[in-house]
Formats: C-alpha cells, structure tokens, sequence
C-alpha cells in the first residue's frame, strides 16, 4: 500500500483544524505520514492519531527557523516527501499551505494542484473550481510523487484512532535564502478565521457601517462563527479586506453559511457557494440571492438577526 | 529599471461559461485582462513613474485575440507588449510559466516581474512558482504592499485569519499580486488611443519548442449545478427564526 504525506499546518503550537480532514482525504491513498515544521510533533500526536495518522515526522535542520523561511520550509517538505517515499504530499489550501506546498512541488519538479474538492488516489485525479466556481475540472495526475492542496472543509475529519509514533528526520537546506519573513502582524487578526470556521455570517452593503457589524459579532459568538464580509461593504470601509469573501476575498466552505443583506453576486457565490447550507436574509424579495440559496428570510436583516441570536441561545 | 507583468486574458468573471465538447467552453464571451494581473500592472506603472526612468513589458500567452488584453494594459501604461501565441483554451501552468521565461531570457533581464497571485479561469495559483523555477528566481504571491530598498524588495503579504506578514525579498523577484495593494487606474481616452501606436511583438509558441511536461491534465469540465429557489421562511420573525433554528439543529444538523 502507498504512503501518503500530509503538511501538518500549525500555527502558534497548535494545528490548524482543517488538517484533520486532509488527514481524512489522504487516508484514502493509503498509510498516512504527517510533516511538522515547528518540531512539535510529540506535542501534537495525540490529537492527529484520533484522526488515522499512523506517522509523524519533526523535520528538522539546524540553524533554520521555518516560520521566517519559506523556501527553506518548502525544500524541507520536499526532503520530507523522498525521503519517506510518499506518492503525494497534501495540505490545506490556506494561503501558507498553498505557498509551501507550492515551494516543495517545485523543489520536486513534482505536479502541483491547489485548492481541489476532490481527490482519487486510485484513477489519480483531482477536482477543482474553474471560472470562479461556475465549472469543476477534473485534472489528473500523471506524474508521481504530486502535490495536492485541499480546500478547507471539503473533506469530513472523521475520527479513525490509532497509535501514532514520532520521530525526527534531519533535512539539509541552505542556510541562505532570498526570501525573510521579517515580521508578523497580528493587529487584524483576534477574530475566527474564516476559512477554519465551520459557520459563517456575512454582511453586506446594506449593513451601512462597521459599527452596525457587531450585530453579526454577537450572532457568531452563539454560532461559534467566523464573520465575513461583502466585497461592497469592504470597499464602503464597513470592514476590513481580511475578511472579505467571494472572487477577490477569502474562499470558504463552512458547513452553513448565512449571507446578510447580500444581493448574491457571481463573484460572491464564487467564494460560498461550495457551503454545505446557504440561508439568505434580505428586504428585496427579488435578490438574486434568494434563486441560489437553501433557505431564504424575506425580511430585514437587523430585525432578522437579533431575533435569531436570541432563538439560538434558547 | 526594466520591469516585465504577465498578464492572462481571461473570460470577464461576470460572464456565462458555456461548457462544449467535454473539456472546452464557449469562447463568444466578454474577455479582460485578468484581475489580479492588473494590480501587477499599476504597481510596475506607478515604480517607473517614480523612478522617472524605465520601461514596463507585458508578456502574455494567449490566443489571437489576447492582443486586446495587451492593449487595455498598455493604455495604462505599459510601453509595449509580448504575445506568445497559442489557440489551447487551458494550457499548463508550467507551459504558460516556460513561455513567459524564454520570452523574457530572450528580451533582456529585468528588474522586477509582477503578475496576479492567480488567473481567473483556471485558478490554478502556480504559475509565479513556475515561472521563478524557470528563471531561478525567489516568488512571493499574495503581496498587498511593495516597496524598493536598495537591491531588496521589502512586501507585505495577508496570510489567513487577518494576519500579515512583512517579508525582505532580494531583487531581481517575482511578485505574485492581489487585492488591497493599490488601485488599478482606469484609462482616459487619449492614454487608450496612445496605446493602439504602442508595439506588440507577436511569437508562436510553436516557435519557442517547449516541452510540455506539466504531469497533468484537463480531463474534464464540467457545469456547477447552481442551488435552486431557496426555501423561503413564512411567519412573523420570531416564527421565522424559530423556524430555521430548528430547520439548523434537527434536519440540516449543521448546527
């Protein structure tokens, strides 16, 4: 049976979520080895052995910190992936996952496809959005070993125990880069992130201030939601870029997604529309919005809100 | 200073793709240059207007009609352009990323390369890898800032969850461009008459005798069914939201 690898993504000591279901994905090929760049491995094994991972490796080098390099994080997991004989290296298509796995299939001259729904170890193909998710194309691999991003939340983490061993493999990379990742500012961050969460409620232009937002804020707070934004109301300075959602902003698939005074824009579906349920709330009975989603609140969104925060904390 | 912006020509993202013969589509749509590449495009203008010295060359690999991509640009004010052509709807990344670099080699080193972080179409977000596998070059997408000191690049980029990242990149470098790192100009008309003057040398892709050898391939496309009506909630609001409350927990179970 094949191995595969998975990039293990952390971030502050802790793994990202959306790792367990790429562990889930990567299972299907076969025995699963997880790479962690920030040698916390041992820290980690517990809480991924729940999820089948059988394998975890600390790639290690000396005198190199990960975090501050990224082609030397991308030639580590390249390392990683020959040395351990995988057929495919799998991460979540965040946008530090895309980078570094982006960096080792070009350390490996290895195939490379990011942000897929799917993947087949068997007939080796991925799917993919094309034209802002109007088209999926399936793409397949014909090379080994490839590279395959997952985006977050297509994939059920489904618990599968096992025991999981740790150890440590040393990597050789160069000790001078081109690129330094010099600092890192967290000011805008503090808030769920999207493209983690499971649920997320999204404003649009009609929300006519970033004041008027903290509805949402206390909404997400029951649901233990992200909150998002529309691309008008991130250029009507109603909220920040970070986290606007659709063609120009954040691609996210949470189990719910509820879209707040939103008109429902290609370019917004482009970014949703692979959520598992979409409830639309807007005064316009006639939005477009209302012909692409599950279910739908003809009404206004800060009547609609408040009332539902209430309702979900019964 | 000598800076290149690869651009796509790409269907307008507001456009109806049509879906033929399995793995193509319907190309009679509203065609742009590709988004992302035009924050490329303003920000390599906006350095040589600063620098009140230099020339910006846009490279594309596109079909016949791509030259109107490469028009649109120029009226921003690129000085003159490089079509390298090909009538495949999806070529590779890695093909795209090979053309772009013997087409550069060939025309003198430069600078700086900008591009978009991703193209519209097949969204495939590798291409800057590629190119800077190419042209032994480092690549940093997702840029929101850039700036020059001395033979550095200093950029800022937005990772997940509003965190940014500042980041010293040595020059010459590719620059993968997004969203929030400058406006894109719209330009006036004597900027687009100007343009029709300005040069586009045209290559055949055939000519450049590339080995495609991406390792994978378009098998098929297919149409994202879009959801039907939605199922609209009746009632007052409390009705409503109890409603959907339920709807959530007992048959959805996403909450």
């Amino acid at each position: 049976m094949s191995k595969i690898g998975v990039f293990i993504e952390t971030a502050d000591q802790a793994v990202k979520k959306s790792v367990a279901g790429v562990i889930c994905a990567a299972l299907r090929g076969g025995d699963v080895v997880g790479f962690v760049l920030d040698g916390l491995a041992e820290k980690y094994k517990e809480s991924l052995g729940e999820y089948g991972i059988t394998e975890l490796v600390n790639l290690v080098a000396s005198d190199i910190d990960f975090s501050k390099q990224p082609q030397a994080a991308g030639e580590a997991l390249a390392q990683g992936v020959k040395a351990f004989g995988v057929t495919a290296l799998l991460g979540v298509s965040s946008f530090t996952g895309n980078d570094l796995l982006a960096r080792a299939a070009m350390a490996l001259k290895a195939p490379l496809a990011l942000d897929c729904v799917d993947v087949d170890f068997t007939d080796t193909y991925v799917k993919k959005s094309h034209f802002s998710g109007k088209a999926i194309a399936t793409i397949e691999m014909t090379a080994t070993p490839f590279v395959i991003g997952i985006r977050p939340n297509s994939f059920d983490a489904i618990p599968k125990p096992v025991t999981c061993t740790v150890l440590d493999h040393k990597v050789i990379v160069s000790t001078e880069y081109a690129i330094t990742i010099t600092a890192v500012d967290k000011a805008g961050s503090g808030q769920k992130d999207l493209t983690e969460a499971n649920v997320i409620i999204t404003g649009g232009r009609p929300m006519g201030s970033s004041e008027n937002f903290k509805l949402l804020d206390e909404c997400a707070k029951v649901l233990d939601a992200a909150v998002g934004a529309s691309r008008a109301a991130v250029d009507s300075g109603y909220a920040p870029h970070a986290i606007q959602v659709g063609q120009t902003g954040k691609i996210v698939s949470p189990k719910l997604y509820i879209g707040c005074g939103l008109s429902g824009s290609v370019q917004h579906f482009a970014g949703m529309k692979t959520s598992d349920v979409i409830v639309a709330i807007n005064t316009d009975k006639d939005a477009p919005i209302f012909t692409k989603s599950d279910y739908g609140i003809i009404g206004d969104l800060f009547e609609v809100i408040p009332a539902l925060t209430k309702a979900l904390k019964k | 200073m000598r800076i290149y912006v690869c651009v796509k020509h790409v269907p307008d993202t507001a456009a109806n793709i049509n879906i033929v013969n399995n793995r193509e589509y319907d190309r009679g749509v509203k065609y742009v240059p590709n988004p992302y590449d035009e924050y490329g495009v303003e920000e390599a203008i906006s350095l040589v207007e600063k620098a009140e010295e230099g020339e910006v060359i846009a490279v594309c690999v596109g079909n016949e009609s791509a030259a109107n991509t490469l028009k649109s640009v120029m009226a921003m004010g690129v000085h003159r352009s490089i079509l390298v052509k090909t009538d495949e709807q999806f070529p590779s990344s890695t093909l795209i990323a090979k053309a772009l670099a013997k087409v550069i080699k060939e025309d003198g080193p430069g600078d700086l390369i900008f591009m978009g972080k991703q193209s519209v179409d097949s969204e495939g977000m590798q291409t800057p890898y590629h190119l800077g596998a190419e042209l032994d070059l480092p690549v940093v997408t997702a840029v929101v800032a850039f700036s020059l000191e001395g033979s550095f690049a200093i950029v800022q980029r937005e990772i997940d969850g509003g965190v940014k990242e500042s980041l010293t990149v040595k020059t010459p470098c590719i620059i993968g461009a997004t969203k929030g790192l400058n406006e894109p100009r719209f330009p006036k008309l004597p900027d687009i008459l100007k343009a029709k003057k300005k040069q586009i040398k045209s290559i055949d892709i055939s000519s450049l005798e590339i080995l495609d050898n991406a390792g994978y391939q378009l098998k098929s496309l297919e149409p994202v069914k879009e959801r039907s009506n939605a199922r609209i909630l009746e009632g007052t609001t409390e009705e409503i939201v109890t409603s959907l409350v339920k709807i959530l927990r007992e048959e959805e179970k996403v909450i």
